[in-house]
């Protein structure tokens, strides 16, 4: 069954159409008892979304290991791990999972201790919009910060500041305006696209699912509204075309594609592909799928693309465009996240893994700790470098040449992690700032060979296509040659300039529709074309 | 043939094209991968997506269906006629000890059988063809711990998981490093619901065991729930009597050990709006998660799937 034949492909059933919903995926984090399980256990609660058993589960464990004394303990609906039930807190990262009419949720529930800030940036990492939980009470705590600074630092561009526990402070508006006032002073440099700041009681439900009568002076929509309705721009369909290369795929001897998740831009085919780091370019040729070939394909699937050339591309590679490709290099500026007791090792060699590239990488150098509270440097003491759950500024050597960018542009090709080799644990995780080659270790750019020449041109493929009034002008200026050739040759074996005249004539207006009719036909066809040529999209073969 | 236009992409796209990815990362840097396949929906929607994601290459691993010889019949019969439809390679495994012993639900009970015919059997299976990684169909919105679990979830030499101790997964990037005898459970489908998984045998036209239709079926009436007498070696106990009653099963595993529901959601539609409307969770016929709250947990960390 290993590299089985290349089976014909399927024929589709016309298939019943579900409602598609789009998905937003959240984080919730906040420090040690704010209320973060109960929240999203309760939120589940009032909108309906938890099945009887579940909720029969949570009476008997409630009175278990409830904290609430009489009333359901929500926050044990989400709290998973034997040692998180006993200890009443959350250890890892729990995922769940809800969809109201509106919209689909992901949620990662993250943990608040700070021992466990490598399970938020887990979290951090694919999320879309983070909630941060703030006690009513204590206002914006340091650990606040430090999840605020992380959600950042991960690209999350929205944030919901849920100030929780308002029951406990008399539901004072007061209380809550001065919250709010010193989170947007804080998390002003932190260059979040969205904040909305809102008072609740997560135990009670109020301004969750529906508004708070104990607040009347909150005129922001319930939480849940608010997440149905956030807007959230997916930055990698704007983002140019970028594909990892995951696996070579090669059924049989007539095909050879290459499979990878789109994580920017999308791709048609005809457009020019650049293959790095080689820095080779090639066209498109088909987007293969279990379903048919694709007229396009966008970020977020998964796909197999043949190339129109044979090329030497294997996993590892970056396909890009080449109009705005991926940096290439092995010199890393970076920041970094340690993720194990034992502190990084300035020289050694770790795995470097990005994309679907590993490579062997050494950190030369930690510029700067990162104050987690604030998210500015600070110099770095002589001698020391990165401990466990810190963040700093790094330089990383590669052992070769990789292709990445950096993390502002796209979450998915700036962002590596670092693996031990000896214990094989993942001891960090990095976001590329800069990129930069050692001399001599990456060849200038293959600009006479490829279609570099052509960057700055759209590249539709129209544009490389003559036009219906191109192949008419090409038929006139025609014309002229045949015409004259046809009286000459006319008139020299008639001797009569008459009848000449009268045969061009006729002539004149035949080859004038059969040329561009004979234009036309031929530009349907590939046959004989170089690969220099894109194949032509009527083409039966695509 | 002509190509397909571009349609924005729903939920089911973009969970569909992070199971392809995670099964091709998992193939490219893993010496012998398995797909463990238990028959049921969620194994059918996992076959589904593997077949997608290395067309026009076949699924580049065999498939491994650990047997506990309690399956439905139905099942079985299922099975074959759908790998012989795929034309994939399948192995079935039967831990010797089960049969040595003559297991039984019945007799030896639930927590037992599972505990030989499944954690058991699939740690020697696993052992005995050497693979390094195996595809699970379980999701994370189906039990508490499970929603805790890595998509790749290591496992030390002698199968044990260490919910302490988790690989953190960041963006896309699965570290897949092991030491030799250290394998990888996979779970693609991590970030699917049991809804998701409906929507999506119903949109691609995935056959399903006909057990999760409803139709009249022989029961019994036992521990609060609806056991099938599907062969001779159901005993009944004194006062039990077999009833015929329209039942259908929302999970699938051991005939003695999952309880039917009374239904009429005879097609895939009804089963849509039926699970809509529902007010219960789908494991909660399943006998073998109810011995306390942390007893999944408990089944992971000794090798259980």
């Amino acid at each position: 069954m290993h590299g089985a034949v290349a089976a014909a492909s399927p024929p589709r059933a016309s298939a019943r159409l579900v409602g598609e919903k789009p998905l937003l995926r959240f984080i919730t984090c906040g420090s040690v008892d704010d209320g973060k399980s109960t929240l999203i256990g309760r939120l589940l609660y009032d909108a309906d979304l938890a099945p009887d058993d579940i909720i029969a589960a949570l009476e008997s464990d409630s009175k278990k290991h409830g904290t609430q004394g009489e009333e359901l303990d929500f926050a044990l609906l989400v709290d998973g791990l034997a040692a998180e039930r006993e200890q009443g807190i959350t250890i890892d990262v729990a995922y769940r999972y809800f969809a109201t009419d509106r919209r689909k949720f992901i949620v990662a529930d993250t943990p608040g201790h700070e021992q466990y800030t490598r399970n938020m940036a887990v979290g951090a990492s694919t999320a879309e919009l983070a909630i941060l939980l703030v006690d009513a009470r204590k206002g914006i705590l340091p650990q606040t910060r430090r999840h605020s600074v992380i959600t950042s630092m991960f690209g999350v561009r929205h944030v919901v500041v849920a100030v929780n526990k308002m029951d406990l402070v008399g539901y004072s508006e007061e209380v809550f305006r001065k919250i709010e006032a010193d989170f947007h002073a804080f998390a002003d440099h932190l260059r979040f696209a969205s904040i909305y700041v809102a008072p609740l009681v997560a135990k009670d439900g109020d301004n969750l699912v529906h508004h708070s009568a104990n607040m009347p002076w909150h005129d922001g929509p319930p939480l849940l509204s608010y997440l149905e309705g956030v807007a959230v721009e997916d930055a990698t369909r704007i983002a140019p075309f970028r594909m990892p290369v995951q696996w070579v795929s090669r059924p049989n001897l007539d095909f050879r594609g290459f499979s990878g998740f789109i994580s920017g831009g999308n791709i048609q085919p005809g457009d020019i592909v650049r293959v790095l780091p080689s820095g080779r370019d090639t066209r498109v040729a088909r987007i293969v799928t279990f379903d048919g070939d694709l007229e396009s394909a966008v970020s977020g699937q998964s796909a197999t693309l043949t190339l129109t050339e044979e090329i030497d591309i294997s996993r590892g590679d970056l396909l890009c465009s080449p109009v705005s490709p991926a940096k290439t290099g092995d010199r890393l500026d970076a920041r970094l996240l340690w993720l194990v007791r034992e502190p990084l090792v300035v020289g050694k060699s770790y795995l470097l893994k990005l994309g679907t590239k590993t490579a062997p990488a050494a950190v030369t150098a930690v510029d700067a700790r990162i104050d987690i509270e604030t998210g500015l440097p600070q110099p770095l003491p002589e001698g020391s470098t990165l401990a466990f759950n810190e963040i700093g500024g790094a330089r990383l050597s590669l052992e070769t040449v990789i292709a990445c960018d950096p993390y502002g542009e796209n979450r998915e090709t700036g962002g590596f992690i670092l693996i031990d080799r000896i214990t094989n644990e993942t001891v960090a995780v990095g976001m590329v700032k800069a990129v930069a080659a050692s001399n001599g270790r990456v060849a200038p750019p293959l600009t006479e060979l490829s279609y570099a020449s052509m960057e700055g041109l759209p590249l539709a493929r129209e544009s490389f296509r003559p036009t219906p009034t191109r192949s008419l002008v090409k038929a006139l200026s025609w014309l002229l040659p045949a015409s004259i050739s046809t009286f000459l040759i006319v008139y020299a074996f008639v001797q009569s300039a008459a009848l000449a005249a009268e045969i061009t004539g006729v002539e004149m207006i035949a080859i004038f529709a059969l040329y561009y009719l004979h234009e036309r036909f031929w530009l349907r066809l590939s046959f004989g074309l170089g690969t220099e040529d894109a194949p032509d999209r009527d083409d039966p073969s695509l | 043939m002509t190509a397909l236009a571009t349609r924005p992409l729903g939920h089911l796209d973009r969970l569909e094209a992070e199971s392809i990815h995670i099964m091709r990362e998992t193939v490219a840097e893993c010496e012998r991968p398995v797909m463990l396949y238990s028959i049921g929906k969620d194994s059918a929607a996992m076959l589904h997506v593997a077949m997608k994601a290395f067309y026009p290459s076949k699924p580049p691993f065999p498939l491994l269906h650990v047997n506990t010889t309690w399956k439905f019949r139905e099942m079985i019969e299922f099975r074959d006629r759908r790998m012989k439809e795929l034309g994939l390679e399948l192995i079935e495994y039967i831990n010797p000890r089960g049969i040595e012993m003559n297991i039984s639900p019945f007799v030896h009970g639930s927590k037992l059988h599972t505990e030989i015919m499944k954690t058991e059997a699939l740690k020697q299976a696993l052992d005995k063809y050497k693979f390094d990684a195996a595809f699970g169909g379980a999701r994370r919105d189906e039990e508490k711990s499970r929603a805790k679990e890595r998509v790749l979830s290591f496992r030390t030499a002698q199968h044990r998981w260490d919910p302490k101790n988790q690989r953190p997964e960041f963006w896309r990037l699965y570290n897949t490093r092991k030491a030799p005898g250290e394998s990888l459970r996979v779970f693609p489908m991590s970030n699917w619901t049991e809804a998701d998984i409906w929507d999506y045998v119903a949109r691609e036209n995935i056959p399903v065991v006909p057990l999760y239709f409803a139709k009249e079926r022989p029961v019994v009436r036992r521990g609060g729930t609806l056991i099938m007498v599907d062969d001779a070696r159901m005993e009944l106990a004194p006062g039990e009597s077999i009833e015929h009653k329209m039942v259908r099963f929302r999970t699938l595993g051991c005939y003695p050990l999952t309880g039917g529901i009374e239904s009429d959601a005879a097609s895939l539609e009804e089963i849509i709006t039926e699970m809509r409307e529902s007010r219960s969770s789908e494991r909660q016929g399943r006998l073998i998660d109810h011995d306390g709250s942390s007893s999944m947990e408990q089944k992971k960390q000794e090798g259980y799937f």
